[in-house]
């Protein structure tokens, strides 16, 4: 059911972890609907230093946070919002059609992460 | 890799006998059993002779015994024939919460037909209340539709108490009850419990797959559900599968014959698994009741991790098993079962069916027993849910 991409990002999640005193932090989804995303940034001169992950969920949900990980590290903030969830989805050789909604998070928590990271700055 | 297979209530293989058995019906036996020659006559003896295994496995007559395509076609047999005969009598029909969508979805289609359906709640441990029941029928009830043992969480229904109850309101009412993950497995004479209706299937119980039956008391007042030709005396048209009725009889056979041998293979291993997951992981709950329980099942949620990547994990280690998570249902629901029996949704999004069947050693136990505290420790270390310090 799932590529092979998938299936290794799945059983070789990269970038899994906590970043301490992170710049931001976003979190999306909910235990009810059974996937949530968490994504912590490190972010030096605008551009991700380092990013990693914690997610609760189905092999789609892991995949497509491993995948969204290798994908905006090292880039900056405003090509890291580029990325859609339909990128991910893409970058990982396309997801089942009842698996979209799981791959619909993983950029979301990018994004809550990154204005998180910006509200941080409006403030200081 | 060892590969163990654990999801005995999803389906079973067929027995090496049943096999034996089935063979000849698909190479030379090649007869219809409604045709008069030789070849249909001895089909048709086949189909008499597993006909009357099955009946006896369930205490029955065999003229009492219907074969079908499985075991939702003998779902959808009872709700839709009993509702469609008794339509006069009343349109009230009472079921449960935890069915099998056989029924379910059955009902849902009879309540938009016009009947008004009551889904009895369970208590925490899967067990319909007799009070629930009692205070559920109405002059208007036709027919009750209970299963015998749930297929989620392995919890055995008070089946011969329940009937009990409905037949001493009024003994006109029908009693259904699914018992695909029962018969065969734990003792069940259908005089002794005194259902009208039970539903069976070949693939839970070592036989083929698509083949089932629908036991009807004599004298049921229910209507056929699939018509067409004279076959089964006009209770089920179509042309019998006849190498599937012939394994199902054998099936049955022999597990009439091993039950209790297969049943106390079972239950030790599902002990040593259950006990086994309590001692090595924290935060467990064991789902359904403690001891009226299938002897082949055990369903545990793991808390902070989801169901589906356990079930990858595990396949990656080469055990298979089951989950009730949305993310294995196609659905963004967790098994509507979990959560009829009060398991926050979260928890049920965590859940884990492993079921035993006759070829499981404790050899495959203790793999479990190795792999699977590895797999829900990893999955752990990556979920956002767990507090600190756990
Ligand atoms: C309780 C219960 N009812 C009905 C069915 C459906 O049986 P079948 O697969 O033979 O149609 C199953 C099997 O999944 C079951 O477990
Ligand atoms: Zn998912």
């Amino acid at each position: 059911m799932y590529s092979e991409k998938v299936m290794d990002h799945f059983a070789h999640p990269r970038n899994v972890g906590e970043i301490p005193d992170a710049d931001g932090v976003g979190q999306v989804g909910n235990p009810t609907c059974g996937d949530i995303m968490r994504i912590y940034l490190r972010v030096k001169d605008d551009r991700i230093e380092d990013i990693k992950f914690k997610t609760f969920g189905c092999g789609a949900a892991i995949a497509t946070s491993s995948m969204l990980t290798e994908l905006v590290k090292g880039k900056t903030l405003d090509e890291a919002l580029a990325v859609s969830n339909r990128t991910v989805a893409e970058a990982l050789g396309g997801l089942p059609p009842v698996k979209m909604h799981c791959s619909n998070l993983a950029a979301d928590a990018l994004h809550a992460a990154i204005m998180d990271y910006r509200g941080k700055q409006v403030s200081k | 890799m060892r590969r163990v297979y654990m999801d005995h209530a999803a389906t079973t293989g067929v027995h090496p006998e049943v096999l034996v058995e089935m063979l000849p019906y698909l190479k030379e036996n090649l007869g219809n059993p409604s045709s008069i020659y030789s070849w249909g006559r001895e089909a048709k003896a086949a189909v008499e002779k597993a006909r009357a295994r099955v009946a006896t496995l369930l205490g029955a007559q065999a003229a009492e015994i219907v074969f079908t395509s499985g075991g939702t076609e003998a779902d959808n047999f009872a709700l839709f024939g009993v509702a469609r005969a008794n339509r006069k009598k009343g349109n009230h029909i009472i079921t449960t919460k935890i069915e099998h969508h056989a029924v379910l979805h059955a009902a849902q289609e009879l309540e938009k037909e016009g009947f008004r359906v009551t889904y009895l709640p369970v208590d925490k441990d899967g067990l319909v209340r007799g009070e629930d029941l009692e205070q559920a029928l109405t002059p208007e009830t036709i027919l009750v539709s209970i299963m015998f043992a749930n297929n989620e969480v392995g919890t055995i229904e008070p089946i011969g108490e329940l009937v009990k109850i409905v037949k001493d309101r009024n003994p006109d009412i029908i009693f259904h009850t699914d018992a695909v993950q029962a018969v065969g497995i734990i003792p069940i004479d259908v005089r002794e419990i005194g259902v009208d209706l039970l539903s069976l299937s070949g693939h839970k119980i070592y036989g083929p797959k698509g083949v089932g039956a629908l036991y009807i008391r004599r004298g049921t007042n229910i209507k056929p559900f699939v018509v067409g030709g004279a076959q089964e005396r006009k209770w089920r048209a179509g042309t019998e599968n006849v190498p599937g009725i012939v394994g199902l009889g054998k099936a049955a056979e022999l597990a009439g014959i091993e039950m209790t041998e297969r049943a106390q293979h079972l239950t030790q291993l599902r002990q040593a698994l259950i006990e086994g997951i309590q001692e090595k992981i924290d935060h467990v709950r064991l789902n359904g009741h403690p001891t009226k329980r299938l002897p082949g099942n055990v369903n545990f949620s793991f808390e902070f991790v989801e169901g589906e990547s356990l079930l990858l994990n595990l396949d990656l280690a080469g055990i298979a098993a089951s989950s009730g998570s949305a993310c294995t249902s196609g659905s963004l629901e967790p098994s509507h079962v979990l959560i009829a029996l009060g398991v926050p949704p979260e928890v049920a999004h965590g859940s884990l069916r492993l079921t035993l069947g006759r070829e499981n050693t404790q050899e495959d136990v203790e793999h479990v027993l190795t792999v699977l505290p590895e797999i829900v420790a990893k999955l752990r270390s990556m979920s956002p849910l767990v507090p600190e310090g756990v």
